[in-house]
């Protein structure tokens, strides 16, 4: 095997993977404003995609951007850009345009304080809940949450992989702390990676329908330049593209883009689950507060405590199904979050009838083993 | 071909006729600035399957929908920063921008000076008729002084733009105004501004007619359009020396050019320039 074809051990600052994972996915357009703490993201892409044939452009401010990105993308081209809590809010707009045109893009927010500017560099898990519900109307959007750099290089590219599958957004979020953390990153060799591009449409081009519902539910896109001359819009659309607002036509398009992540849910959902077999008090933990609730698990389980970890890796949609099962034997669940209490509520919902314990921090600082693993301790000592 | 040059021009052959009937009011000027659009790029021989239409959303807007190529009719203000991304994507595609004045001075105002200042080569067509037609006649950045709109009920006070003064001052390295009754030189001005190398911006004096015309006692599209007429001061008759003694009236015709660097070639050719010394440093 020549060197280049090998797994490389790389010390890298998260968001440096996550721009590197990006490039190695084959992302040749990045479009954003700079906003801390997710800037060096920006700044490696400007470096890194001109030596791929890419474009990099900072534009002037993260709306434009999010609408360039799905310039490019329209286009052809896979498009990404990043942002944190203030930026994320400007793009809700156009990211809500990009599920109902059904437009690929990815959409990295590195998490920070909020609200409003809140705590420029200070961690946070505060857009979880604007990550699923941030732009008007019904929406359809894909959300992950790495919990290490290693997970941030993986996820970026499946990020990629699963928007161009299913013509979806796909935000990344990340926490500010992992952002920033360096890390030992195994790096695949760029040959060993599946990666994956849209379908493009190739059927003839007088009968070709851009939205067809046909049991297929992505319908490949039309390449402008192609011939295929079709129209996007944010309206509700027909098969054909053209805006509509005859029920007839708008309730069986609205059925196949709202429920396409919950019928592809094989390729959507990823999750760990540790030692939940039996355990009686799951904690449901993710990114960076997954990485200290596993520790205090494990330390609950060297004391004799039946504690178990869930943490969802694909945030939304919810991995509703592997939560209930790995809660089955529970009496409690514990979620630990670094916000108000948002996912806690969604935790709630799904493993209704048992009751949920909260430890929240809103503070800025990261929540501890230790403050997780004293929880469990006392809800253990209450049951 | 110039424009007194009889041409072989068939509207017809542009349109998505299947869609008819159109959506717009009788009379709206936004058709006639489209026809001349087609028009130029009908003598200048684009392929409609290499041109893309990228609109905001106002009745302007809509009216790309009707044009049978590649077109994208995206959020309100943002049509810019999508023809942005596009451009840079595939400079291979021939990209124009379709805009109202609401869409491109007020919400869009932001990505109008940007796209201005890097001369990216996109053309920019502002279908100005001085209100907000979709939402039902709103006061816009351009709607001139004591005109009466829904919002404002005792007539206009705001100061008004001048979306050309705007465009060139921000750097656009083509900028001209027309309006629909000069069909021949509107057509010719968009010809201009598709050949040019660079973000040209052309601003078309437009009537809404069933909203503003109405509510300003403008009498029907013909009168609109023919008082147009006499509110101008051509490029061709000297419209700057002409300013003084007409000051509250629009300047015609092409009022600025320059060549700039374009920004998609000046990236790329910066770009390999300067990885070719970093190679070059490396060995
Ligand atoms: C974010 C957002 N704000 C407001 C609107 C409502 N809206 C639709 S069109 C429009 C104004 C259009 O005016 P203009 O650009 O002048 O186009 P015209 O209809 O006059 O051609 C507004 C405010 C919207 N669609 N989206
Ligand atoms: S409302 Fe005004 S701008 Fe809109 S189509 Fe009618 S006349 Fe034209
Ligand atoms: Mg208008």
């Amino acid at each position: 095997m020549s060197a280049s074809a090998q797994t490389q051990m790389r010390n890298l600052q998260g968001n440096h993977a996550c721009a590197l994972a990006a490039v190695a996915a084959g992302c040749r357009f990045y479009a954003g404003y700079p906003i801390t703490p997710s800037s060096e993201i920006a700044e490696r892409m400007a470096g890194e995609l001109p030596q791929v044939g890419g474009v990099f452009i900072q534009m002037e401010d993260e709306i434009a951007s999010i609408g360039a990105v799905l310039g490019a993308s329209i286009g052809g081209v896979k498009a990404m850009t990043a942002t944190s809590g203030p930026g994320f809010s400007l793009k809700q707009e156009n990211l809500g345009y990009a599920m109902g045109a059904e437009i690929p893009c990815v959409v990295i927010d590195v998490m920070r304080g909020g609200p409003s500017t809140g705590m420029p560099t200070r961690p946070s898990q505060g857009d979880v809940m604007q990550a699923r519900w941030g732009s008007h109307g019904d929406t359809v959007v894909i959300a992950l949450v790495p919990d290490s750099v290693a997970e941030i290089y993986s996820q970026t590219i499946r990020a990629f992989n699963l928007s161009e599958q299913l013509r979806v957004p796909v935000v990344v979020l990340i926490d500010e702390i992992i952002g920033h953390l360096v890390e030992t990153v195994a790096v695949p060799a760029p040959e060993s990676l599946t990666l994956i591009d849209r379908k493009w449409a190739d059927s003839p081009v007088d009968t070709f329908k851009p939205y067809a519902i046909n049991g297929d539910d992505v319908p490949p896109m039309p390449r402008p330049g192609a011939g295929y001359r079709t129209h996007t819009t944010g309206l509700t659309h027909g098969e054909d593209g053209f805006p509509t607002q005859d029920p007839v036509l708008v309730a069986p398009m609205m059925d196949r883009i709202l429920g396409k992540l919950e019928r592809h849910r094989d390729l959507v959902d990823c999750f760990e689950a540790i030692d939940c077999e039996d355990a009686e008090i799951l904690v449901v933990a993710y990114g960076i507060t997954a990485r200290a609730a596993r520790r205090a698990v494990r330390r609950a389980r060297e004391q004799g405590l039946r504690a178990g970890l869930f943490r969802p890796v694909t945030l939304w949609p919810f991995p509703e199904q592997a939560l209930r099962s790995a809660a089955a034997s529970a009496k409690t669940v514990l979620v630990p979050e670094m916000n108000a209490g948002q996912l806690c509520w969604e935790v709630e919902r799904v493993c209704a009838g048992t009751p949920i314990a909260r430890l929240n921090r809103v503070d800025g600082e990261v929540i501890t083993p230790q403050q997780i693993e004293q929880q469990i301790m006392d809800l253990a000592a209450h049951e | 071909m110039s424009s007194a040059e009889h041409s072989d021009f068939e509207i017809r052959d542009y349109l998505r006729t299947d869609l008819f009937p159109h959506f717009m009011c009788p009379g709206c000027g936004h058709g006639i600035a489209l026809r001349a659009l087609l028009w130029a790029l009908h003598e200048l021989d684009i392929s409609m399957d290499k041109l893309a239409l990228v609109s905001g959303i106002g009745c302007s807007g809509r009216t790309a929908a009707y044009v049978d190529t590649n077109t994208m009719h995206v959020t309100h203000g943002r049509p810019l920063a999508f023809a942005t991304g596009l451009k840079l994507a595939r400079p291979d595609l021939e990209v124009v921008v379709i805009t109202g004045d609401g869409d491109c001075l007020a919400i869009g105002g932001n990505h109008l000076i940007h796209a201005c200042r890097r001369n990216l080569d996109l053309t920019c067509v502002m279908l100005n008729n001085e209100v907000y037609g979709m939402t039902g006649g709103q006061v816009s950045p351009t709607t001139s002084n004591d005109r009466f709109t829904t919002t404002t009920p005792l007539g206009n006070h705001e100061p008004v733009f001048d979306a050309c003064e705007l465009a060139a001052a921000a750097g656009a390295s083509l900028v001209g105004r027309e309006i629909t009754l000069q069909t021949p030189s509107l057509k010719d001005l968009f010809r201009a501004a598709l050949s040019h190398r660079g973000f040209s911006f052309v601003e078309v004096i437009s009537d809404c007619t069933e909203i503003f015309g109405r509510k300003n006692d403008l009498g029907n599209s013909t009168e609109m359009i023919l008082k147009q007429k006499s509110a101008i001061r051509p490029e061709s008759y000297g419209n700057v020396v002409d300013q003084p003694f007409r000051p509250g009236n629009w300047s015609t015709g092409i009022l600025a050019r320059n060549e700039r660097p374009e920004y998609g070639a000046n990236y790329r050719e910066h770009i390999v320039a300067k990885l070719a010394v970093a190679v070059k440093g490396r060995r």
